[in-house]
């Protein structure tokens, strides 16, 4: 080994607390950027797997009964691949162990066991044999909230009959990565059951022989999806078919994108700031790190060794710090990423294994910190390389120092070394006191999304929702059903919502959505823009999403048509009469009379609004289960759990690893700054010691710059942090999700503390170097 | 007699934060092989200016400066280095050890780089630290870390041993050591040397004297009687 790697051994183990600190800060952006672009991209890979491997549809659609033959006519539409139809039925499940109605769904598969499409992925039992009568195959998130074995016995509500149907496997769907009935906004594990049943068992029972109301149908490659969706529409309208969806109105799939989309736009901006701050705060301190050793490359020069050589010798520290932050960020990013999503799969479905870190990734992420660490100290190296090594060996030379605006203020001796300091540097004090707020802007921006969601959850929604319970129809039913909810003991108030699934269309645009009748006023529901201006709504007209309306370009006074997907099937003008701003969804809203005098009917209700005594919360629920009529039940408490556990959790741990962080970047920063203004200055403030200045004052010469700089820089980052939580509420998909720029004043504090508590740690570090200043030695050596 | 460096017509200013200086107003100099020479003067009579031009760290504002007939005075940054590399050594004021080397380490630091190099512990040897090899600068008296720096400078054996106040921050004793050690360098080994210091005496193991004032030589002289460093009194 030679002397001068020696040096370098030494040189990292001498600089070990500031090596640290900046290989801590890099490692926070290599491992934000690695947990989060890895989940991301393994939920991808694990989807787009999943579906290929699966035979996941293309296009599919509901209807009211069709024969066989018109499968067949499917089948010769241009650009279909693949036709599967089946018979897909709603039963409610009065199961045993379950406090609310669960809803299930049958769906058909042939009866040699292999669906074409949409196929089964078993993970323990077997399909359903011929001739064995009610075995079926069960989805495996409703098999684990129950314990259902192989073996047990589910009751199903069959055409009003109970039937026990024999759970004989338990298996994954691509139709099915989110269990997710189709009635609420999120999945729910314990509460909706898909059985795959033979279709000669069930089509008895629904009088479904030789007939199919369901169909699942995969393009030829390069097919269109528009011309095949309006062919099936075409061919399937007389049959009662609502219109047909591409895969990306799938239930599960259009859940599984929007998290998707969120975690898109978390996987893309916060690396990217964590990675650009990180970055930024290595190049400052890698620069002014090694613009310290600066005597020492001098004397190296001095010896003949070629600036190339010195530069080599310096870079190999600084990626020695890079390899170092590499290490460590790969593997928390690899355990953080591995924790993320494992909390997916709880929701999302996959049969493979989950999570991998592509080398690509690996690659880039470090890439990038290898630019940053090197391009800092080459900053540093060019300008002493230009300096004739005699210059670089005596003290830097003494700055100018100017009288100033400051002088008249009489401030003491020490306030004006710290008030000259920074008016001689002001770069470098800006440059710090950036440093600082980029640590306060990351903590700020890493909770925003967390205190978005828990606003939406704890406040908006119980604002806008104030029902203890909602009950779904298995079809709209007239008024007579709420009153038969409202005498339900415990039950002290009902309201009837009729829901209609419409397609609106302005011009060419289109989306598929649902219209809301509400009574006017609502007791239970009421409407608010951006979850705190409540919308009345007009006698006339929809009040329409205002991202929505974006989608469609429409804005009030507009009209738009509304083709009805059930009733009479026809196609109306409305008029938009007003916005609303909501964080999930894209739905219309109507008062309820104005809704049945557009349907052409009487009024009816589509769910059930109910205020339920809290101590009979359970009777009302239990009695629930005897309504036929009924489909599912939920209850607001349930909706916001299930909400918290879905996108909550994984929200929760991306903000608390950001968090921990931000606190080690910042912690990073204050306490390099601190290190390296000691060493450029142990000089000056040895002298001041000579002179008989104490300690104590000496001190706050070095630590009132720093606290400045923390003063400073605490505003700046809470402004810096609102920005760039902007930025991230912007690039979220306007068709999944909005979320208000919400950021708690218990953020602010916890940044402005963090800030301050790494400035007093750092000062306390630099106070004990300061109080052992060697103060001969210090003055005796010609360098600073 | 045979020149070694030689500059002709030297000057150089520099700022100095908001001060002008003018080191060197036109100096002419030879260094002879295997001589001994002292250069005298107050502090900032431009004496390590000149010091620092001779050994290739600085570059004069105008003038020329000749290595055995090689023009130094157009040579470029890479140049510069091989001339210091292989033919200069220099030993500063304030030693200038790198502070994470031991004494061995820091002398191995050149011999690394030199084509034909004494032996570090060798080195050490000669000027009289044979036994304190592995202890790092911190460990090591001023005297002895001068010593080091000597060993350091002499190891890959230069042509010219540059040395800029040798003996500026050590007191009477050791600073007649490291004295001695170059002496004896001088003498066993042929080193060309020029010691600058403003400490008129040491002046006395000279070959040959020269004197700065203001940017000028002011005088130059062979002492008639040179004297051992060991009998050197200030």
């Amino acid at each position: 080994m030679s002397a001068l790697d020696r040096k370098l051994g030494r040189d990292l183990w001498r600089l070990k607390g500031q090596v640290a600190t900046i290989a801590l800060v890099l490692a926070c952006g290599f491992m934000a950027m690695i947990m989060l672009r890895s989940t991301w991209q393994s939920l991808i890979g694990a989807r787009d797997a999943y579906y290929d491997a699966y035979r996941f549809g293309d296009v599919f659609a509901r209807l009211e009964r069709a024969p066989d033959a018109a499968a067949a006519r499917l089948e010769r539409l241009p650009g279909v691949a693949v036709v599967y139809p089946r018979i897909a039925e709603d039963v409610m499940v009065p199961i045993a162990d379950a406090s609310d109605p669960v809803t299930g769904r049958i769906l058909s598969i042939p009866d040699d066991g292999t669906p074409p499409l949409d196929g089964l992925y078993l993970r323990a039992g077997r399909l359903p044999v011929a001739g064995a009568a009610d075995e079926a195959v069960i989805l495996e998130q409703f098999a684990e909230a129950h314990h259902l074995q192989p073996g047990d016995h589910v009751p199903a509500v069959i055409e009003g009959r109970v039937r026990q149907l024999q759970v004989v496997g338990i298996a994954l769907s691509p139709e099915f990565v989110l269990a997710m009935s189709g009635r609420e906004m999120v999945a729910d594990n314990g509460r909706f059951v898909v059985f795959w049943m033979l279709r000669s068992t069930i089509a008895p029972a629904f009088r479904m022989e030789g007939a199919f109301d369901d169909v699942v149908i995969q393009l030829e490659p390069g097919a269109s999806l528009a011309a095949v969706l309006d062919g099936v529409d075409r061919e399937l309208a007389r049959y009662g078919a609502r219109h047909a969806v591409g895969r990306d109105k799938q239930l599960s799939n259009y859940a599984l994108t929007s998290e998707l989309g969120i975690l898109r736009t978390l996987a893309l901006v916060i690396p990217s700031i964590f990675l650009a701050v990180a970055a930024f705060l290595v190049n400052v301190v890698l620069s002014r790190l090694i613009f310290l050793e600066r005597t020492q490359i001098a004397v190296l020069k001095a010896l003949g060794f070629s600036n190339g050589r010195i530069a080599r010798h310096y870079l190999v520290l600084v990626i020695a710090i890079v390899g170092i932050a590499s290490l460590l960020g790969l593997a928390l990013g690899v355990w953080s990423g591995r924790w993320m999503t494992a909390l997916y799969s709880d929701f999302y479905r996959f049969p493979m294994r989950l999570h991998h870190v592509t080398p690509g990734l690996v690659a880039i992420t470090i890439g990038i910190g290898v630019v940053a660490a090197v391009s800092g100290a080459m900053i540093s190296l060019r300008r002493i390389a230009r300096m004739p090594p005699a210059e670089a060996m005596r003290p830097a030379t003494p700055l100018v120092y100017r009288r100033s605006l400051f002088e008249g203020l009489g401030l003491g001796a020490s306030a004006m070394m710290v008030v000259r300091e920074i008016e001689r540097r002001p770069v470098r004090f800006a440059m710090s006191t950036l440093g600082i707020a980029m640590g306060v802007g990351i903590f700020v921006m890493g909770r925003f999304s967390w205190n978005s969601f828990d606003y939406l959850m704890d406040e908006v929604f119980p604002r806008e929702h104030q029902e203890d319970v909602t009950v779904t129809f298995v079809r709209a039913s007239p008024p007579r059903a709420l009153h038969e909810l409202a005498h339900l003991p415990g039950v002290t108030f009902v309201e009837g919502e009729r829901i209609v699934p419409v397609r609106m269309h302005a011009g060419a645009r289109w989306r598929d959505t649902t219209i809301t009748g509400l009574p006017e006023p609502s007791r239970l529901r009421h409407l608010m823009s951006g979850g705190e201006r409540p919308i009345a709504l007009p006698t006339d007209g929809l009040v329409v999403n205002d991202r929505l309306a974006r989608l469609l370009g429409v804005d009030v006074g507009d009209e738009v048509e509304v083709d009805l997907l059930e009733g009479d099937w026809r196609t109306h003008r409305a008029r938009v009469a007003g916005l609303i701003d909501e964080a999930f969804g894209l739905q219309v809203y109507a008062r309820a009379d104005w809704l049945a005098r557009l349907l052409d009917e009487e009024p009816r209700a589509s769910i059930a609004l109910l205020s339920v005594d809290a101590d009979r919360r359970d009777e009302v629920s239990a009695r629930l289960k005897d309504f036929p009529s009924v489909l599912g039940v939920s209850t607001r408490a349930h909706i916001v759990e299930r909400y918290r556990a879905q996108t909550g959790e994984s929200m929760l741990v991306i903000t608390m690893i950001l968090t921990l962080s931000a606190a080690a970047i910042s912690i990073g920063v204050v306490y390099n700054n601190a290190r390296i203004a000691l060493s450029m200055r142990s000089r000056d403030l040895a002298s001041l010691r000579v002179l008989g200045f104490t300690r104590r004052e000496i001190s706050s010469v070095l630590l009132g710059e720093l606290a400045l700089q923390v003063v400073l820089g605490i505003p700046l980052g809470l402004w810096l942090g609102h920005a760039w939580a902007a930025l991230m509420a912007q690039g979220f998909d306007p068709d999944t999700v909005k979320f208000p720029l919400h950021i708690a004043d218990t953020t602010y504090v916890g940044a402005t503390m963090i800030a301050l508590v790494s400035g007093l740690v750092s000062a306390l570090l630099v106070r004990r170097k300061l109080d052992h200043l060697d103060l001969v030695a210090v003055l005796k050596s010609a360098s600073e | 007699m045979t020149t070694v460096i030689s500059g002709r017509a030297l000057t150089k200013r520099y700022r100095m934060g908001e001060v002008d200086v003018q080191a060197l107003r036109g100096v002419d100099i030879d260094l002879i092989e295997g001589e001994l020479m002292v250069l005298l003067g107050a502090s900032g009579s431009g004496k390590s200016t000149l010091l620092n031009i001779l050994g290739g760290l600085d570059v004069p504002t105008s003038g020329s400066v000749e290595y055995r007939g090689e023009d130094l005075t157009a040579a470029d940054e890479d140049e510069l280095t091989w001339y210091r590399r292989r033919h200069v050594g220099f030993v500063f004021q304030f030693y200038n050890l790198v502070p994470s080397l031991t004494a061995r380490e820091n002398v191995a630091l050149v011999t690394e780089i030199a084509d034909d190099p004494i032996d570090p512990a060798d080195a050490l040897a000669l000027v009289g630290l044979g036994e304190r090899l592995d202890h790092f600068p911190a460990q090591l008296s001023g005297g002895e870390q001068q010593r080091v720096a000597v060993a350091r400078a002499v190891a890959k054996r230069p042509d010219v041993l540059l040395c800029d106040e040798p003996t500026g921050a050590l007191d009477f004793e050791t600073g007649v050591r490291v004295l001695a050690v170059l002496e004896r360098i001088n003498r066993e080994l042929g080193t060309t040397t020029a010691i600058i210091t403003h400490n008129a005496p040491i002046a006395a193991i000279a070959h040959r004297v020269v004197t700065l004032a203001d940017g000028r030589i002011a005088r130059s002289e062979r002492p008639a009687r040179r004297i051992p460093a060991e009998e050197l009194r200030w």
